[in-house]
């Protein structure tokens, strides 16, 4: 299987993994929230394709689901842990945003995974263990402190974090230019970090400048900052959306999935959606023969 | 017999031994560098001997717990020194949606054994933002384990106990503790009181004046405020001749009540003592217990002795109005209807 064929796989399990979320909601088969990733699959898949699950860690936020799914490829354990059962990743006390499986955390209260995770990184540099600590932000993630505290000591205590910021425009329902002055990148330069900015869906693109990014950290020890522009199709959580349907069309021509799936091969490309079709077909039944939770009491 | 040393050097020589003893230790603060050694000078030392394992932040308050639990979940035993207790509030974020989630809600993957130290208390003319006893706002807080020090603890052992502990635990020191001499008990009495410990983590104490024989009441309470209530416990004695039981806790949260149940049983009146706010405070919450679990031990209404709802003023002659004194725990004592005076 060719890196582009492993990527399509992989974003479009995410894309229908999300999709399958929503139906079952529709369905009332899901109560609580969650907080869909579709049409920022790219950004999950190129970036973390260079991280070793063994050595590396990823702290993750509320919109966790790509990052976990390419991290770890667990969708059974991510299927129960949203459906709250006892095969879930955390036994369905976390649900969607509280997820930990191996090197993989993640939290839901905006930017308060910044610290942790700077903590993260001192205690691998401090072993020695070479890993990289890598934790996804969002534009709206911008507007809390502990952030700039932590581009701080990530700075001055040069701990090997990779940064990533993904903007897609919206916090909720909020657009950015309401929410976050002056430029994203320059942020984190004012801190003495490096930083890298793309403007795209291209997961070959993105996978080229992440890989580059890692390779930094990972050789140099430092913080590294990486600002991808992208744009979620789905609403921020469950009807929630208030934006202009015309602007969410306009952004379908950059539909990660079309871009990475019009390269391939159409009869090459149907075989990869038929088997995650296939494989995630697998893990919704299963979950939904999966036990609940017990309330008898202790 | 040598004089006890102060809890300050007790407190110092015992993180010295622990760095000596685990090698997972790791102390980060504000100023905490040598030759300062922190605000009050617990850490001095440290850095010089284990410059590696000791960090100096920037003021950052609401990220370090957040740091020290990150290192925590990899394996590290942080002890985070937060300068004034005060600046706890700027951390409640990371108390209260990480820190104290991680274990249960990560379904016991994970532990977060972090210690933050912090000094609380007033009497000293620090003004409203420096002086505060904020330990009843960590209560409610479930995961998490709150302990407070007092000058008649074996501090060391309360921190060795912290460290140990698979919890995050906030160690609630106190600046006026600091400099007074750590005054254990010998042979069983600390001075003319006799005093019992209870055995495993987290110690409470209890005193008696007349080796627990009959008594007005028990007083309840920690940190700062027990050489107060020693004080005020003589006092009854001498100017009232009324003999009480006096509980030193320090395990705050999950509150250790057995030691109080215990005393109520005895003594049938309850009186707590605490230097911070009346309402929702530490007595609040023993007031409660207590009296779903020992109704029938209870002569007389529980009283509650803290400071008044209001800021702490920086006038020292203010601010001893704010806080409770001897005064107000032997009224306490002396007004519960029917004990005599």
């Amino acid at each position: 299987m060719t890196t582009l064929e492993h990527q399509y796989g992989q974003m479009f399990t995410i894309r229908r993994f999300e999709e399958t979320l929503l139906e079952m909601f529709s369905q009332g088969k899901l109560v609580g929230t969650t907080h869909t990733y579709i049409g920022q699959e790219a950004d999950a898949v190129g970036v973390i394709g260079h991280l070793d699950p063994e050595r590396d860690v990823v702290f993750s936020n509320h919109r966790c689901h790509g990052h976990y799914i390419a991290f770890t490829g667990d969708l059974y354990g991510l299927l129960c842990e949203v459906m709250g059962k006892p095969d879930g990743t955390c036994g369905g006390k976390g649900g969607s945003q509280h997820l930990c499986n191996g090197n993989f955390y993640s939290n839901g209260v905006q930017g308060s995974i910044v610290p942790v995770s700077t903590g993260i990184a001192l205690a691998e540099k401090q072993k020695g263990s070479g890993a990289v600590t890598t934790v996804f932000l969002g534009d709206g993630t911008l507007g809390q402190g502990a952030v700039y505290e932590c581009l701080n000591m990530a700075s001055l205590w040069r701990l090997p974090m990779l940064f990533v910021l993904e903007n897609n425009h919206y916090a909720q329902t909020t657009p950015r230019q309401l929410a976050v002055s002056g430029t994203i990148p320059e942020r984190a330069a004012a801190f003495g970090i490096a930083t890298d900015e793309l403007d795209t869906t291209d997961v070959t693109e993105i996978d080229a400048a992440a890989g580059r990014a890692v390779d930094r950290v990972r050789s140099s020890g430092e913080p590294f900052f990486l600002v991808l522009h992208t744009y979620r199709f789905s609403p921020h959580s469950k009807g929630d959306d208030f934006r202009d349907p015309a602007e969410i069309e306009s952004r379908r021509a950059h539909d990660p999935l079309a871009v990475a799936g019009a390269r391939l091969d159409d009869e090459r490309r149907r075989e990869l959606e038929d088997a995650c079709e296939r494989r995630l077909a697998e893990v919704v039944e299963a979950a939904e023969r999966a036990p609940a939770a017990t309330t008898e009491l202790v | 017999m040598p004089a006890p040393k102060r809890c300050v050097l007790v407190l110092n020589e015992a993180l010295h031994e622990l760095f000596e003893r685990r090698e997972d230790v790791f102390l980060l603060g504000e100023d905490v560098l040598d030759p300062y050694g922190g605000a009050f000078k617990v850490t001095q030392g440290l850095s010089d001997r284990w410059p590696e394992r000791v960090l100096t932040t920037p003021i950052s308050e609401a990220s370090l717990i957040g740091v020290a639990a990150g290192m925590a979940l990899r394996g590290r035993r942080p002890i985070l020194e937060i300068m004034f207790g005060d600046f706890i509030a700027l951390g409640f974020d990371q108390i209260v949606n990480g820190v104290s989630k991680f274990r249960e809600m990560f379904d016991e993957q994970v532990t977060v054994p972090l210690v933050v130290r912090t000094p609380m208390g007033g009497r000293r003319g620090y003004g409203p933002t420096h002086s505060q006893s904020l330990e009843k706002l960590l209560l409610g807080v479930p995961g998490i384990h709150v302990v407070a020090a007092s000058e008649c603890h074996d501090l060391g052992g309360l921190l060795d106990d912290a460290v140990e502990d698979d919890h995050p635990v906030f160690l609630i020191e106190n600046k006026l503790m600091y400099g007074r001499p750590n005054r254990r008990p010998v042979d069983g009495y600390v001075d003319e009181l006799r005093c019992l410990e209870t055995e495993g983590p987290y110690p409470a104490l209890t005193f008696s004046g007349n080796d627990f024989g009959e008594a007005a009441a028990t007083i309840v309470t920690y940190g700062g405020m027990l050489p107060i209530v020693l004080d005020a416990a003589t006092e009854l004695i001498l100017e009232h001749e009324l003999f009480t039981e006096v509980v030193a806790l320090s395990q705050l949260h999950p509150l250790e009540l057995d030691p109080v149940l215990e005393s109520v049983a005895r003594t049938g009146a309850l009186v707590t003592a605490e230097e911070g706010g009346l309402t929702g405070g530490v007595g609040a919450e023993v007031a409660a217990r207590v009296q779903e679990l020992a109704w029938d031990d209870l002569r007389r209404p529980i009283r509650r002795v803290a400071a008044a709802d209001g800021i702490i003023p920086a006038s020292r002659e203010l601010e001893d109005v704010a806080l409770p004194g001897v005064a107000d725990v032997v009224d306490a004592v002396t007004s519960l209807a029917g004990v005599r005076s």
